[in-house]
């Protein structure tokens, strides 16, 4: 992952994967089987996207006993946001937000 | 868009990132109060390293403790593991201590992944939702910033 955003990017550029972060971010350390069990996937289906947001450093598997543990790891997106967020005025993107948040609404 | 973290708290965060710089660097960089200062949210480390020791995080005026621990174990410049209490806010101060591992891996080419084990949350969730997220991340965003350029990212 250092210097090499574009497996973040790649990592990121699908649906199930970014479900799986979002699963791990309301709540961490989570096993296989929980993941598995709230998609509509197979296993090995499941494991090949886990498996392409850990090379991407998105998530880290820790041991606890005889169990694999799932961590979401952040840093890379914060990363992504110092190099391609800060850069550019944060004003005007969070403006176009509104924007889009108000357009959404109405 | 919700941005705070987990309302069945986790016990345990990890975060890892590499860095490009040797391992004693990475060690002084946690360590030593003139890093600290650059990426801790202008907090002075001081430690010896030594286990069983004060590990202490001053506040930037100086005048308070934002951390005052003891380290549990330490393997300069691979591993340091202390105990965390968050002293800043009143509302986490009392909150049982948690701890904190800082490990350091070698990699090819000059670069070391860090992991940063932020566990025993288990009686401290107050304390979990507010280091995780951007409270870590920017310690450690920061830190790779300094080492590797020199500045930090808050220096301007």
């Amino acid at each position: 992952m250092d210097g090499d955003s574009d497996q973040v990017f790649k990592a990121l550029a699908d649906p199930t994967r970014r479900h799986l972060l979002d699963r791990l971010f309301e709540r961490d350390g989570r096993t296989l089987n929980e993941l598995e069990a709230e998609l509509e996937m197979t296993r090995f289906g499941v494991m090949k996207h886990l498996r392409v947001l850990e090379d991407a450093g998105l998530v880290v598997v820790r041991r606890s006993g005889r169990e694999k543990l799932h961590f979401l790891n952040p840093v890379p997106i914060r990363l992504i946001h110092d190099r391609w967020i800060d850069k550019f005025t944060e004003r005007r993107a969070s403006a176009l937000v509104d924007l889009k948040k108000e357009l959404d609404e109405s | 868009m919700t941005t705070t973290r987990a309302t069945q708290a986790s016990t345990a965060q990890v975060y890892q990132i590499f860095i490009k710089a040797s391992p004693d660097a990475i060690w002084e960089a946690i360590t030593k109060p003139e890093f600290s200062a650059r990426y801790f949210y202008g907090s002075r480390v001081e430690t010896t390293g030594e286990p069983g020791t004060p590990f202490r995080y001053h506040s930037p005026d100086g005048t308070s403790l934002w951390g005052d621990e003891t380290v549990l174990e330490s393997d300069p410049p691979r591993r340091l593991v202390v105990t965390w209490r968050s002293l800043y806010d009143p509302r986490l101060a009392d909150e049982p201590a948690s701890r904190v591992t800082w490990q350091i891996e070698p990699q090819d080419g000059g670069i070391c992944l860090l992991t940063v084990v932020h566990d025993r949350l288990e009686d401290a969730p107050r304390t979990a939702e507010n280091v995780s997220g951007p409270g870590w991340m920017l310690v450690l965003s920061g830190l790779k910033t300094i080492l590797e350029t020199g500045s930090g990212l808050r220096d301007s």
